[in-house]
């Protein structure tokens, strides 16, 4: 049972992890136009300039 | 400087960034602005491009951006470029574009409340499958000191995160008690605090059962539930203010200088306005100076254009067509007709039904009962056992079992996988609750003009006019603006006519076109100017030399998907009826051209209104679509109203939805999906009982662990959101 004492903060770790990155696409923006981001990829016009 | 740096552009070349970077400092010293446009026809990766490009090519434009999921572009441009022209820019090639009043849309796009909610909910999801995971373990029997350790973490990481995510519930549920009220949150809130403190307590003393997962559980279900609840409502709003911000009034105002461009609301009765021909007048007042023919439909629904001279009285709202005007200014604002049918607008609304929505209604009979229930069970186990500890684990489990995560969602999953649907057909709905009213619809109500018709007429028996004829028509009308001579010249042209060579071709405003051809007077215009005998139709009417002047009749153009949507809701078995403030013979006409039996001509406002409410009184559920300021009392009297995005703002204020694009077939649809939606909300409701009725017995029973909490609220939450997603 001694391995429960690293499982548990890392898992903890890895989804603390996840909630930061998730925050931080939150803080900028990229859930304001999703229908949008999704075509632009598709486009040529942004390889050398993404926006 | 980090802040100034374009976020959208990382780039691994210091000398790349600090060029624009410089240009934006001095940008920022000018001020720039920001303009907003709305791009309603914008669907594909191909549209986004091209938008940006032909917006970034205009002189002052500095940056654009798309956001297709809004159809809308921000322009950051230094101050001289004015939207009009951008949007002219845009219409050129090929995308709809309108201005947006940036100020009005403020408020919608930073949606800090709407921000706020996702990062509780994902706080609240990151905690509960943490929590979950640690759980299993004591489900699958882990005891004594493991499961001590493993309900400590587990409170470690819920208290925290039920403190935090829960707050939107604890203040209304806070507000409603201060109220002497109870609503949904008021057991929510109970059962969060009920749970974590016996399963704290527990804990304490070693004890089996620790209900943290399902506390935790509950925030995160019913966080999501508010979230789609949110963004829905969030959505119509914007989609109403998008519509106000729509209209921006202006008006030219000639001063001693010349004339200069003001908002509409800023005039005084006196002053005099210039409206030019294709523009809106802005005020009510008298004529002064010019001839012109003023288009009254949006107003009173006659298709037919009226002529006005020097001393007739003008009402905001009608268009001017043919020639330029000076207006003196009567009425402005507030005290135009306009506004005053605006306070009709009020008083229908005031005596528009109370309608309960079906989530309040189940929520009105759900709160008492869960209180009553629970206080039964721990006072029943009290007696019974006479031990407090029992009696406040039996309530937390009975609160946690019955708390309405799935009633929380069945709502909220539907309506937002409905109006998603209905915003790709072509539908905004700006009212939450409209589309539950909508499914309930047994009788529909059409306005004519600019509603089912397009408002454009179409020349008729082109076709029996002389080559000769057809040549000179062609080159008067090419000379007007004139929706009638517009008409013409495309239906002509359509036919391969070429113009004939005219010479001093001469609008006179008000009356019609005259030239020379080959040395004799040749005229198109009104019957009264030419002499000759006016026919029933709309028509105009040609003269060429001393010949007799020859009528040319237009008929209405139907709006796309008229017929069809007239065939399908009587097929469907509903009352069809025409509504319109137009003379009777053109009604009865043009009734019996789509095929509808009943029709009501010559109505005034108040009549519409009045007519819908008859209707209403005898039990009829009616849907009201219409366009015009005379239509707006009767949009808002109906129990639910549909207007199409060309009609006035008032008209589109009025209603509940709006028809983004030109059909009308998106009305048959969308009370299809209504009906569906309504279906799909009851399901849910019946799904989300089923499984309260189920587990409720076991938990008064003391039976439900915490398992069979978690399965319980975990499946019923799923099968909810699944049934709503069956309607995309």
């Amino acid at each position: 049972m001694d391995v429960l004492g690293i499982l548990i903060p890392a898992s903890l770790l890895m989804g603390g992890v996840g909630l930061l990155a998730f925050w931080w696409m939150l803080r900028r923006g990229q859930f304001d136009d999703p229908e949008g981001d999704a075509h632009r990829i598709l486009r040529d016009d942004y390889d050398d300039h993404p926006k | 400087m980090a802040t100034l740096a374009d976020p959208q552009r990382p780039s691994a070349c210091p000398a790349c960034d600090a060029v624009p970077l410089a240009e934006r400092v001095a940008g920022k010293a000018l001020t720039e602005t920001r303009l907003m446009l709305a791009l309603p026809g914008i669907h594909c990766a191909a549209c986004i491009s091209g938008v940006e490009r032909v917006l970034e090519a205009q002189p002052g434009v500095e940056a654009a951006r798309v956001n297709l999921t809004l159809r809308r572009a921000s322009v950051q441009a230094s101050p001289e470029v004015d939207a009009e022209t951008l949007c002219a820019a845009l219409t050129k090639a090929g995308f709809e574009a309108h201005e947006l009043d940036p100020g009005v849309l403020a408020a919608t796009d930073v949606d800090e409340r709407g921000r706020a909610l996702l990062m509780r909910l994902a706080v609240a999801v990151f905690a509960m499958m943490n929590v979950m995971l640690l759980s299993v373990a004591v489900w699958s029997g882990a005891d004594g000191v493991t499961r001590d350790m493993m309900h400590w973490i587990s409170a470690a990481i819920a208290i925290p995160a039920v403190l935090f995510c829960g707050q939107p519930f604890y203040g209304s549920a806070f507000a409603a008690l201060r109220g002497g009220r109870l609503n949904m949150d008021v057991p929510i809130t109970l059962a969060i605090v009920l749970a974590v403190g016996t399963s704290l307590y527990e804990t304490m003393l070693s004890g089996e059962h620790a209900y943290f997962d399902a506390a935790i559980a509950l925030c995160a279900f019913l966080l999501a539930g508010r979230y789609l609840d949110h963004r829905t409502r969030a959505n119509a709003r914007s989609a109403a203010q998008e519509l106000a911000a729509l209209e921006v009034p202006r008006a030219l105002r000639i001063t001693g200088q010349g004339t200069e461009t003001i908002a509409a609301a800023d005039l005084r009765p006196g002053d005099l306005v210039r409206v030019l021909p294709g523009g809106r007048i802005p005020v009510d007042g008298v004529l002064t100076e010019g001839h012109t023919e003023l288009d009254r439909s949006i107003m009173t629904g006659e298709t037919l254009p009226a002529a006005a001279a020097p001393g007739d009285a003008v009402h905001a709202g009608e268009a001017n067509l043919t020639g330029p005007i000076t207006v003196e200014v009567h009425a402005a604002g507030s005290n135009t007709e306009l506004a005053r049918i605006g306070d009709l607008v009020a008083v229908a609304e005031a005596g528009r039904s109370n309608y309960t929505s079906l989530a309040d209604a189940a929520a009105k009979l759900y709160a008492p009962g869960v209180h009553i229930v629970a206080v039964l069970a721990s006072v029943g186990w009290f007696i019974y056992t006479q031990d407090l500890r029992i009696a406040l684990n039996i309530a937390a489990a009975v609160l946690i079992i019955t708390c309405p995560c799935a009633l929380g969602l069945a709502v909220p999953a539907v309506t937002t996988a409905a109006s998603a649907r209905l915003f790709r057909k072509g539908m905004l709905i700006k009212n939450g609750t409209a589309l539950e009213r909508l499914a309930e619809v047994d009788t529909v109500v059409f306005d004519k003009t600019g509603t089912l018709t397009d408002g454009a007429p179409e020349p008729m028996g082109l076709g029996t006019m002389s080559r000769t004829e057809a040549e000179v028509a062609l080159g008067l009308a090419e000379a007007s603006a004139h929706p009638l001579a517009r008409a013409l010249v495309s239906g002509l042209k359509a036919m391969g006519t070429m113009p004939a060579r005219l010479d001093g071709v001469e609008e006179i405003a008000g009356f019609g076109v005259k030239a020379t051809w080959n040395g004799r007077l040749v005229r198109l215009g009104r019957a009264g100017w030419l002499g000759a005998e006016p026919v029933a139709e709309t028509a105009t009417y040609l003269s060429i030399g001393d010949a007799p002047a020859r009528a040319i009749r237009f008929t209405e153009v139907l709006r796309v998907g008229a017929e069809d949507l007239v065939h399908t809701l009587k097929a469907r078995g509903m009352r069809v009826v025409l509504l319109s403030g137009d003379v009777t013979a053109a009604v009865d006409t043009f009734a019996a051209r789509v095929g509808i039996d009943e029709s009501v001509a010559d109505a005034r406002p108040g009549e519409k209104a009045a007519l819908v409410e008859r209707l209403a009184q005898q039990g009829r559920r009616v849907l009201m679509v219409g366009d015009g300021m005379n239509d707006t009392a009767a949009l808002a009297a109906a129990h639910v109203s549909i207007s199409p995005a060309t009609a006035l703002e008032a008209a589109r204020a009025a209603s509940d939805m709006v028809l983004t694009g030109r059909s009308l077939a998106a009305i048959a649809e969308a009370m299809e999906t209504a009906t569906a939606a309504r279906r799909r909300i009851k399901e849910n409701f019946t799904i989300a009982s089923v499984y309260n009725l189920l587990a409720v017995p076991l938990a008064v029973a003391g039976l439900c662990s915490p398992l069979i909490a978690a399965l319980a609220m975990s499946s019923s939450s799923l099968t909810v959101s699944l049934n709503a997603l069956r309607l995309r």
